[in-house]
């Protein structure tokens, strides 16, 4: 999951790191009111999961409460990489001297950790990494033994931080660790970390990611950071009904099992779709090894209820589940539905008792229901059926 | 021949009073494989009794220590199907007992776990196949893991996946020639054994002929192995890589499978592959058509 700026302050401050919180706020009248209560020059910033957001126009300083609800006004009703803002954050504007750039992230092609710093600039970083990549410093660390105040030393002296700032360095960079490893991030960004007059080190911006398995497992607090208004409410009631699913933008429903196979199979039925009108998969939807007719009923509903599918695929291999128990589950599915399945549905069964699965689709002879031979027969006469309804 | 598991493999169930441990112990069973025993501190000194592919009464011991179970019955690959909280410690378990061969099962590993697992298993005896991952099977001599054991038989193809469905899939639609050694090494941003260590395993394999790699979305891994190839492979590969119209920056089932910005797409992996001579199917039916060919002229 990643964060938003404001959450993952939230989890620098309770963590030691020196970070301004600000005050987060949904409507222009209380960003005015917070901008009062702060006094002096502000900075309003809107709060999306997407990077660029200065370029987005989604930054603004604002000198007088009136120009912060001018700002908000304006940030509340952008648009960025596609994400609606919906809220803002208040901060009082503290203008850098310096800014440097600091990470900690999951190397997944080492297997290990890394840690990325440069005190040549912060937000340019990607610039600084093209032009002047020897500025840009790389330290891996071994998950075994972390970063210790040792280590914490050692990456300060890396990266080469002013002698000013370099014992404030020494301790973020510790408490920077405690966030990536207590709170199980992949990837935990300070940038701008900026040098504030008096020599103070502050982390300006942040940005954290968190590992869902991890949150799962051990950190149930993390349910707190899920903004649920921003999700696809196809994809909220999905999760509640413990569904691994990602709403796309096509009219094929797709319902498959284990993640590879349902990627293969988005792939296949947009191949399909080139020659049925440019129809492309709806979502992806993986329903696991254990397929009963409940958890059938349930992909079914999500996918049944997105106004934009014209027909389904359903998609299964059944090794450890099968295929009859599929199609039972299918069948059951169908029923607990009742009227409200009204899309034509494509099934393909293959592997373990294949025959019996298909037998019993045939003895249940429902009229939405076509049975395919292969997965490209399958796709084909899905993407065929769902350009059809279309048209 | 095979890679890393045939018919002299004895394997140990971490788990296998569980409701996955217990199901799959039976299918393993069933599938031939020979299985020693298991491993609950909590009911060590019990047995579970499960039937062979005979159909005879099989009752496995029930240890308390992974070290234990090697002791007493020359165990040499451990299967886990321990809840991801405790998939660490029993990981570590494993490796200190030094066992040869580790296939974690498990999903939903936090991948710090999974990362300091590697950083410990540096140096040691013990390989890591997994987590996450649906294990390892030499068709007609053993199976660690949950791959169906019913799709085909032996034969000259070597098959590495991150998937499981990919693997059943591909194993199916090449059922005709059959496997040497089919292994799925998971589908989480840090596996024990990756491609590159399948590939190089392969190509030393007298009887595997052609290899068969699947990939997907997210990291680099394809693109190294792709590297690897060129330098190192002699045999045929053919590949296939999933998720080719997945959206950047959404998770897609499995915990790795994400394209972040520009890195980590199908096409780029596609394009690393054909590069250094691979094949690459369009779908899982063309790859195996691409297979098939080749095996016709070897």
């Amino acid at each position: 999951m990643d964060l938003m700026e404001f959450q993952a302050k939230e989890l620098f401050a309770k963590h030691g790191v020196t970070t301004t919180l600000g005050v987060v706020v949904e409507t222009a009248e209380e960003a005015k009111a917070a901008a009062e209560e702060m006094g002096g020059v502000v900075v309003v910033k809107a709060q999306v999961k997407a990077g660029g957001r200065g370029k987005a126009g989604g930054v603004k300083l604002a000198k007088t409460p009136d120009e912060a609800f001018e700002h908000a006004t304006n940030i509340l009703n952008l648009t960025i990489k596609d994400l609606p803002v919906n809220r803002v954050l208040i901060t009082p504007a503290t203008p850098p001297e310096e800014e440097y750039y600091f990470s900690f992230l999951l190397d997944r092609s080492n297997r290990q950790y890394l840690c990325i710093a440069s005190v040549e600039g912060g937000v340019e970083i990607e610039e600084v990494a093209k032009t002047n990549p020897d500025a840009v410093k790389k330290i891996a660390i071994d998950p075994g033994t972390g970063v210790d105040a040792d280590k914490a030393r050692e990456i300060a002296t890396e990266a080469a931080f002013p002698e000013p700032v370099f014992e404030q360095a020494v301790k973020m960079i510790e408490d920077l660790y405690k966030v990536f490893v207590e709170e199980d991030a992949t990837l935990v960004e300070v940038n701008p970390l900026a040098r504030l007059a008096g020599d103070k080190l502050e982390a300006l911006d942040g940005k954290v990611s968190l590992d869902d398995n991890a949150s799962e497992v051990r950190h149930p607090d993390h349910e707190e950071f899920e903004i649920r208004e921003e999700a696809d409410h196809l994809e909220s009631k999905a999760k509640d009904l413990g569904l691994n699913y990602v709403k796309l933008d096509g009219e094929v429903g797709i319902i498959g099992n284990g993640a590879g196979l349902v990627m293969s199979t988005l792939d296949v039925v947009a191949y399909a779709g080139e020659a049925h009108g440019g129809v492309k998969p709806a979502n992806f939807l993986d329903i696991g090894g254990g397929a009963n007719a409940e958890v059938m009923a349930n992909g079914l509903d999500v996918i049944l209820h997105d106004p934009q599918v014209k027909s389904v695929f359903v998609n299964v291999f059944g090794g450890i589940t099968a295929c009859d128990e599929v199609a039972n589950g299918i069948v059951g599915a169908l029923k607990i539905l009742g009227d409200e399945a009204t899309k034509p549905l494509v099934v393909r069964l293959d592997g373990n008792n294949v025959e019996l699965g298909r037998q019993i689709l045939a003895d249940a002879n429902h009229p939405l229901v076509t049975l395919a031979d292969t997965m490209d027969g399958g796709a084909d006469k899905a993407a065929e059926l769902a350009n059809n309804q279309a048209a | 021949m095979s890679i890393y598991l045939n018919k002299d493999s004895k394997i140990i169930v971490q788990g296998i009073t569980g409701g996955m441990g217990a199901k799959h112990t039976a299918l393993m069973l069933d599938s031939g494989a020979t299985i020693v025993g298991g491993v609950n501190a909590r009911k060590a000194g019990t047995t579970v009794t499960h039937k062979d592919a005979s159909g005879a009464d099989v009752e496995l011991p029930v240890f308390g220590t992974v070290k234990e179970a090697m002791a007493e019955t020359g165990a040499d690959v451990s299967v886990l199907f321990v809840p991801p909280a405790f998939t660490k410690d029993a990981c570590v378990e494993a490796i200190d007992a030094e066992i040869p061969l580790i296939v974690v099962i498990t999903e939903g590993v936090p991948v710090q776990d999974t990362a300091e697992v590697w950083s410990y298993l540096q140096g040691k005896k013990t390989r890591m196949i997994g987590p996450n991952c649906p294990g390892i099977i030499t068709p007609g001599e053993s199976l660690a893991g949950i791959t169906p054991h019913t799709i085909t038989g032996s034969g000259p193809v070597g098959l590495v996946s991150k998937s499981g469905t990919l693997t059943y899939q591909m194993m199916y639609e090449l059922k005709d020639f059959g496997f040497s050694t089919a292994i799925g090494i998971g589908g989480d941003p840090i596996v024990g054994t990756t491609h590159i260590d399948a590939l190089q395993a392969f190509e030393e394999d007298p009887d595997t002929k052609l290899i068969v790699m699947i990939g997907e979305i997210g990291g680099d891994a394809e693109e190294r192995a792709a590297a690897y190839i060129k330098d190192n492979i002699t045999k045929p590969v053919v590949g296939y890589v999933a998720g080719f119209t997945a959206p950047e920056g959404k998770t897609m089932g499995h915990a790795g499978a994400i394209v972040s910005g520009s890195a980590g797409t199908a096409a780029a992996k596609q394009e690393a592959l054909e590069a250094v001579g691979v094949k690459v199917g369009k779908t899982p039916s063309a790859t195996a058509e691409l297979a098939r060919e080749l095996l016709r002229d070897l």
